[in-house]
């Protein structure tokens, strides 16, 4: 198709999980090459080359492992975030299910640059089983092969990398809680600052990445910050994995440049709207990014202009509703999503996700109130940045913006005591849903 | 039911990944869990022996996280998405079919003891496979009565996973290679923490 691919560029090679295999497509140059530059011109480049985290907050990754102190009386840890538990995100387990070694490759190049650390964890979340038992087998084989242990080729750089599995909590996504449950705790936020790099994990700089970032890493070090550079726009730059669900002919993980149309994603490579239905809405960042209408959609999948169009690209997790889809209906399972994964800290968190739950669950069984809809945005804003973490910031987006730019569906909720009639009902309100 | 000597060996090799034996926590959890299928109290216990860590701790940890189960459920555990995404594609009709086909509600445990099911709007990170459900340790998308009915049918037929067997080589390290303790450790008290997050201990 003509379509430049590299995270994605050996899937289709058979046994790609074997070192052997992966070393072949190119595998474990770009650490043999880094093992020769000095740190700090690594973390260089990838400052240079314009790499943003793709967990979520799009954070510049270069300028992270730099706020990492020198000679701090701890080791440093760097933790890879495999928690992968945003609503309608899918792209991590891919690459760690197919290519384990490229996640390996980059954070061993990624804990060399970052700096006397000796071990780094990654958090897989529970559900992740086979996902954990591939990254063993992984780990395994790069030991033997000397590229984890003592003294590294030779080098006087001593590391290794433990799988640590999750047990379902969406909130241990959260870098903090992340790192309370990689020392064993619950796993509920820490108050920042300090933020992680300075004292994060059993006391130490910690540096927080998340999986696709870190498989970024070995092609910057083999091709260069300006290849890097090649994909997207100056400050939206390198190969990106879109996931796309909900409903459209083809839904799955897609690999393009950093900016991907938006449209042309839906339309041109996920065979358009299931059933050629007309298009609702948009959301473009997993279940926090606010939505986008249908004619807003005309719009570069990146950083900045997603959120020029006042959602956020996210963790590129883009789910697509049609116009057989309540909105309310939507929206009430994301926001109850939201309010069962709240961990509790916080009282506008803990109390305002329940509420929000409850109120729009009563307009879709029909009970709702006429002011429902600008109670909501009451609640909203209650919650937002009256939170210790994101997850609060997180929960109000879905609602807030389809608050807004669906008002009159949510008002003929209240009317009629109904879906819109175009809508399929597609919650059965005899039945308990999703009671766990 | 004590836990096995070769689980307790193991707990204490996956400790020595770890500066804070308290990390230890959740993979030890898993290791019995994957032995028994669940983790009794008395479970909790003998890992706050081997970890030499007060055992409320253990509780307070293991009650925040929702996939470890207190008591024993069906040989087979059999998990299918409703958030929105997985909703777009059909999982509430697929949903009510597998409840039909079970003939137990959301939650419960089939006559034989074979399945316990139960929806969720956890997302399961699958929903480009979307209708899509967790069948023990694997997902199955794509979903349809047909492919329902195949699930079960071989369900039925097959012994629990859970077991020796089935402990991810994640806790279980050859060479592990041993991290410098912290000094002076937090050790914190299982009454912190706003609630207890246990989606079963929820129902
Ligand atoms: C509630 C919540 C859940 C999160 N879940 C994830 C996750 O599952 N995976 C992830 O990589 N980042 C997640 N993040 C973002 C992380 O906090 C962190 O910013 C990210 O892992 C940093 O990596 P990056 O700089 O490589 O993007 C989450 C954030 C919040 C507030
Ligand atoms: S905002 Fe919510 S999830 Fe985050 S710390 Fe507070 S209560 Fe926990
Ligand atoms: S929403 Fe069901 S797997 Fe993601």
């Amino acid at each position: 198709m003509g379509i430049k691919r590299v995270l994605t560029k050996d899937f289709a090679t058979e046994n790609l999980r074997q070192v052997s295999v992966y070393e072949r497509t190119g595998g474990y140059t770009g650490f043999k090459k880094a093992l020769e530059m000095q740190p700090d011109d690594l973390v260089e480049l990838v400052k240079k080359s314009g790499l943003r985290g793709r967990g979520g907050a799009g954070f510049p990754t270069g300028n992270k492992w730099s706020f990492v102190p020198k000679n701090a009386p701890r080791p440093t840890y760097l933790l890879c975030n495999a928690d992968e538990s945003e609503p309608g995100t899918f792209k991590d387990r891919v690459i760690i299910e197919k290519d384990p070694h490229l996640l390996i490759e980059g954070m061993i190049i990624s804990a060399f640059a970052i700096g006397s650390c000796p071990m780094a964890y990654i958090y897989i979340r529970g559900e992740f089983y086979y996902g954990a038992t591939v990254l063993d087998a992984a780990l395994e084989e790069a030991r033997a092969k000397g590229f984890l242990g003592k003294g590294i080729f030779g080098s006087s750089f001593d590391f290794d990398i433990t799988v640590h599995r999750g047990a379902g909590a969406y909130i241990c996504g959260e870098e903090t809680g992340l790192i309370e449950s990689v020392e064993g705790h619950r796993g509920q936020p820490r108050v920042k600052p300090p933020f992680p790099a300075v004292v994060g994990v059993f006391g130490g700089p910690t540096v927080v990445n998340n999986v696709e970032t870190l498989a970024c890493v070995p092609f910057i070090i083999n091709k260069g910050a300006e290849w890097f550079k090649s994909f997207g726009t100056p400050k939206n730059t390198g190969p990106k994995l879109y996931c796309v669900s909900g409903s459209v002919k083809k839904p799955g993980v897609y690999e393009f440049p950093m900016g991907m149309n938006l449209k042309e994603l839906i339309y041109d490579h996920c065979g358009g709207i299931t059933g050629d239905r007309k298009l609702k809405a948009v959301i473009p960042g997993g279940a926090s990014a606010p939505m986008l209408t249908a004619d807003e959609i005309d719009l570069p999948l990146n950083f900045d202009a997603v959120m020029k169009a006042g959602s956020m690209l996210g963790s590129a997790g883009i789910i697509v509703l049609d116009e057989s889809v309540c909105i309310v209906d939507a929206v009430w399972r994301l926001a109850k999503f939201f309010a069962h994964e709240s961990c509790g800290q916080c009282t506008p968190c803990r109390e305002g996700t329940n509420w929000m739950e409850s109120v729009l669950d009563r307009l879709e069984r029909g009970e709702g109130r006429p002011q429902d809809a600008d109670l909501l945005l009451d609640m909203s804003d209650n919650i937002g940045g009256k939170s210790l973490c994101a997850l609060g910031d997180a929960a109000i987006g879905p609602v807030i913006s389809s608050v807004k730019k669906f008002r009159d569906e949510y008002l003929h909720h209240v009317t009629h005591k109904s879906c819109l009639p175009e809508t399929k009902r597609y919650r059965r309100l005899d039945m308990a849903v999703a009671a766990h | 039911m004590p836990v096995s000597k070769a689980t307790l060996t193991r707990i204490q090799e996956v400790a020595a990944r770890y500066p804070s034996k308290q990390s230890a926590i959740i993979p030890a959890l898993w290791a019995v869990q994957h032995e028994q299928g669940y983790v009794t109290e008395a479970a909790m216990g003998e890992i706050a022996q081997a970890l030499q860590l007060p055992p409320s701790l253990i509780e307070a940890t293991a009650s925040f996280y929702s996939m470890f189960l207190t008591r024993p459920e069906g040989r087979h555990d059999v998990v299918i998405c409703v958030n929105a995404p997985c909703m777009l594609r059909g999982a509430d009709e697929m949903k009510d079919y597998l409840q039909r086909a079970l003939g137990v509600r959301d939650g419960q445990t089939t006559s034989d003891g074979a399945i316990t099911w139960h929806s969720t709007i956890e997302c399961l990170g699958v929903c480009g496979g979307a209708p899509m459900m967790q069948v023990d340790h694997q997902f199955e998308e794509n979903l349809t009565p047909e492919r329902i009915d195949a699930i079960i049918d071989r369900l039925r037929k097959q012994p629990a996973i859970h077991g020796a067997a089935a402990t991810p080589a994640a806790t279980d390290p050859k060479k592990p290679q041993a991290v410098p303790p912290v000094k002076g450790e937090k050790v914190r008290s299982g009454a912190e923490g706003a609630r207890a997050r246990g989606k079963r201990s929820q129902a």
